[in-house]
């Protein structure tokens, strides 16, 4: 999960940005601290070759400079930050070989939903998607704020209910990467990771394929029960009965999750997350 | 009868917070004890208690801060073990146990830590700097500690009584909605932080005033001392932030408890709401804490520099400036939710334009050590600890200020490596150089050297020792918050943050140790001019601990570093005989229990509504309206020092000083 690794457009350019901007500012943070030590340790008041000028209170040149080098340097990040959030922009598109695949994710209480509505299957906490290809990911939450990452293909968002975030990514090597909530969520947050694999363009349409032949379905029905409270240590899959599931849930026409279970003793009720476990 | 409250309440099922509680009760009760056995009681109650001196309020605050750091550190050990053992198990926390733990944790550092330390040290020293005899509303202060404390203690009682909020400092809503949190947790937060928050609000009203309306003869603007300038631009922010504060958290409650809609996930509510309003008082809230502690370094630096604080007039522009910009950024804390790249990049850009103020007050420090004669005491190490440690903070600030990087680092452990940097290398620092600076001028005695340098070492070493490896997890993808991981790449950075932690813990025993040496040896640290670092200031300019009236006479300011130009004058004409003065009566306020009396029915208020007791909370607030009350009714609110006390005490003062004048002149 090094963010410092990446295996996409994306994740690099993050990277390359935020590499960049430490060593720009690097380049005036360490000539300080030297300085700050270098002054400290020569103006010690045990040092008799140091030249005590009391009066060396005041100095336009230095004023100016104090001012200029963080003003200049912050223009300069400034730049990068301008250029960087527009050409960035999770919604931004990431041209990629073939067609896009278009993938719904819900952050349940607590794990991930992940719709194919074009292939017309869903995933729990397991998400697979084609090399060198431009994903276009729709995100809502089934109720809780949650950020859904993928710390190796870079830009994270929010999940939240009744609303709708867009993010586009590309995953441009076959392999298994992690992905995570990084919003916390409730006791189950920590069990929120999913499992990315990245598989050859050629491989998708097999994987599909064989997903789709799956019993079990997914309407609103097994959608209800899969949102209530709870850690999924499997994987399992779906066939989608209707594309436009997620629509429903992202306006709400599928109420949102109904959160921990009360059972007695008013002030500390059980915690869905300690049940399930 | 009692609401929600029953036996349920109590955790017996869960053995820490249980015997924590119990020890720390057997603890107030054994205090409570020898006080009472002892016969301190009238002493606790007439000369601390009811005290509206703003000194002694300061110390109060102080002692407040010191208490509740041992409790929100605590939480930190636990937390760090935790996360050190929970390798591919539940560790020993489980989640809802761990999840309250971090909330507290944040909570108390910042609202019951961070900021009584900070307004302690501005409620002590502020009025001695601008040579006035109080603060501006005297009986209020005591009101704004009394509340402060008062949510200090909803915080405590909750340890035992029901639970904390499971939902991070910030509390966010939906998670923090009755739906998803129906427990009191939440209840306890919120209320805590509205009682407090009305005490902190009425602080900064008093400080803001006292500021602008109190300042001696010839103290104008740009006399006054580096600390009053950011002690102005703090108390600003908290008048201008904490009424959304209260605003943001009075309708959570209203969804919480009347079924309300502002931040549910139904109805229209709107989560994205809650977020910018909490941010547009928590990003000014980071300045809050932070400019007091400039404040203390540039008096710490020019102090034990020798020198006059280099471009005075650019601090004060540079701290004005941060006053302003730091309510533009608040976006900041949320690039990834989808804002479009403009407002991004706009926010990113504003929250950059801080560093340069910023940047300018640490080279203004710097060039206040160029020249000078410094001597390397406990506050000096701590404010350049500070610039080394604040500098690299600011990088890393500024790094996630670029929104592409926040799309990688938003909630990672970098994150919190992050502002746990500035706010332990910047506020942190700066209450502890403040506190051993000014601790002489508050209890007439200096503080142990060696204890102290020791504190600063452990501090400095387990800091770097316990944060550096949270940057690294951050980089390699760990978010916060989790109870439990499998990633093993993560394990061994949690180990070593575990090893800093340590070395904090050290750090803390030391500060305990520097404390309790020091008063032993009292006597030998005597400090019997009042000027036990050779100071520049007003404060400097009286007795340790100072009068009841700080000074007999209205100091006459000519110029800045008040007390240094009349030292400098005093030296040049130490032969000359200066006749005595003639003494005035000083009229001083009375002492008042308004403060604890209000919030002794504050407290009771917001356990009730916590509880939903509902004819408590009716007894509360009437008990608080009618203090209220009976303090407009009063007919005397000041008592007389007759001018033969006050020549009497102010005689032994300048004796002490003149043999020091002459001493220093004969060298």
């Amino acid at each position: 999960m090094n963010l410092l690794d990446p295996q996409g457009p994306v994740a690099a350019a993050n990277s390359t940005i935020l590499v960049d901007s430490v060593f720009i500012m690097l380049t005036i943070v360490v000539p300080t601290i030297i300085a700050i030590l270098g002054f400290a340790f020569w103006f010690r008041a045990s040092n008799p070759s140091a030249h005590y000028q009391p009066g060396f209170v005041y100095s336009g040149r230095i004023e100016m400079v104090v001012w200029a080098i963080p003003a200049l340097t912050v223009i300069l990040l400034g730049g990068v930050a301008w250029i960087g959030s527009h050409q960035l922009d999770p919604a931004a598109p990431v041209p990629g070989t073939g067609n896009p695949v278009r993938i719904q994710a819900v952050s349940l209480d607590w794990k991930w939903l992940f719709i194919y509505p074009d292939q017309r299957i869903a995933t729990v906490n397991t998400l697979t998607v084609p090399a060198g290809a431009e994903l276009n990911f729709q995100l809502t939450s089934s109720s809780v704020m949650n950020v859904f990452f993928i710390p190796q293909l870079g830009s994270m968002i929010y999940t939240m209910n009744g609303m709708v975030t867009r993010l586009n990514l590309r995953a441009d090597n076959e392999g298994k990467l992690q992905g995570l909530s990084a919003h916390f969520s409730g006791d189950g947050f920590p069990d929120m990771m999913f499992d990315v694999n990245v598989v050859s363009p050629l491989a998708f349409p097999d994987w599909v394929e064989s997903t789709a032949k799956t019993d079990s379905v997914l309407n609103e029905a097994s959608y209800n029960k899969l949102v209530q409270q709870g850690i999924e240590r499997g994987r399992p899959t779906y066939r989608l009965e209707d594309p436009r599931l997620f629509d429903l849930i992202a306006t709400q026409h599928i109420p949102p999750g109904p959160g921990p279970q009360v059972a007695s003793g008013a002030g500390r009720p059980h915690s869905g997350g300690h049940d399930a476990r | 009868m009692l609401g929600k409250l029953d036996w349920s309440a109590i955790p017996f099922d869960q053995p820490i917070p249980l015997v924590a509680g119990a020890m720390v009760l057997v603890a107030i009760l054994g205090v409570l004890a020898w006080v009472v056995v002892k016969g301190h009681l009238p002493y606790l109650w007439h000369e601390w208690i009811t005290s509206v001196d703003h000194k002694r309020i300061g110390v109060m605050y102080v002692l407040l801060a010191s208490v509740m750091f041992l409790r929100g550190g605590s939480d930190a050990i636990m937390m760090r073990i935790q996360q050190s053992v929970a390798y591919q198990s539940q560790g020993y926390l489980p989640p809802e146990h761990y999840n309250q733990i971090f909330s507290a944790h944040g909570t108390i550092m910042i609202f019951f830590v961070a900021m009584p330390f900070v307004i302690g040290l501005m409620n002590l020293v502020v009025p001695l700097q601008l040579g006035v005899r109080d603060v501006a509303f005297p009986t209020l202060n005591s009101v704004g500690f009394w509340l402060t404390a008062t949510g200090a203690l909803l915080v405590n009682i909750s340890l035992v009584v029901g639970e904390f909020a499971r939902t991070g400092w910030l509390a966010f809503p939906p998670l923090s909605g009755l739906t998803y949190s129906p427990g009191v947790g939440v209840d306890y937060y919120a209320w805590s932080l509205q009682i407090s928050g009305v005490g902190t609000l009425v602080a900064g009203i008093n400080l803001v005033t006292t500021v602008l309306k109190l300042r001696t003869k010839g103290m104008n603007y740009l006399r006054m001392p580096m600390f009053c300038w950011t002690t102005l631009a703090s108390n600003l922010l908290i008048v201008a932030a904490f009424p959304i504060l209260t605003a943001t958290l009075a309708m959570l409650l209203l969804d919480r408890y009347l079924g309300f809609h502002f931040f549910t996930n139904e109805a229209g509510g709107n989560v994205m709401m809650f977020m910018n309003l909490i941010w547009a008082w928590g990003h000014p809230e980071v300045y809050i804490l932070v400019l007091p502690a400039f404040g203390i370094f540039s008096e710490v630096v020019s102090t034990f520099s020798g020198k006059p604080l280099f471009g005075y007039r650019s601090m004060v522009l540079a701290t004005m400036a941060i006053c302003v910009i730091s309510f533009m950024v608040w976006l900041h804390h949320f690039f990834t939710m989808g804002a479009g790249p403009d407002v991004n990049a706009i926010f990113g850009i504003a929250s950059m334009i801080i560093a340069v103020p910023t940047g300018v007050k640490i080279y203004n420090w710097l060039f206040t050590m160029y020249g000078g004669r410094i001597r390397f005491t406990t506050p000096m190490l701590w404010s350049v600890g500070f610039m080394v440690t604040f500098i690299t903070g600011g990088l890393t600030g500024v790094l996630v200020a670029v929104p592409p990087a926040d799309f990688l680092l938003h909630n990672s452990l970098f994150l919190v490596a992050h502002f746990h940097h500035v706010i332990i290398g910047g506020v942190l620092f700066g209450a502890f150089a403040g506190f051993t600076y000014w601790f002489p001028k508050a209890f007439g005695f200096r503080l142990e050297e060696a204890w102290g340098k020791a504190a600063f070492w452990f501090t400095f070493i387990g800091f770097y020792v316990t944060f550096l490896p949270l940057y690294t997890a951050g980089l390699l993808g760990m978010t916060r918050r989790l109870q439990h991981y499998d990633v093993a790449a993560w394990r061994p950075w949690m180990h070593v943050a575990a090893i800093g932690m340590g070395l904090l813990c050290v750090a803390v025993v030391c500060q305990i140790t520097q404390l309790v040496v020091s008063i032993r040896n009292r006597e030998a640290l005597r400090d019997r001019t009042g000027d036990p670092w050779d100071g520049r200031s007003l404060e400097w300019a009286t007795s340790s601990p100072p009068p009841v009236f700080n000074f007999a006479f209205h100091p006459d300011v000519r110029g800045e570093d008040a007390y240094w130009a009349m030292k400098q004058h005093a030296k040049e004409q130490q032969l000359e005989h200066h006749p005595e003065p003639e003494y005035e009566d000083i009229e001083m306020p009375r002492n008042s229990p308004t403060g604890f009396v209000c919030a002794f029915f504050a407290s009771v208020m917001g356990f009730a509504l916590i509880w939903h007791i509902w004819w408590m909370v009716i007894l509360g607030v009437l008990g608080a309206f009618a203090t209220f009350v009976v303090f407009a009714w009063r007919d005397h609110d000041e008592y007389v020092i007759p001018a033969a006390e006050v020549a009497r005490i102010d005689r032994v003062n300048v004796e002490e000083r003149r043999s020091l004048v002459s001493m220093a002149g004969g060298v």
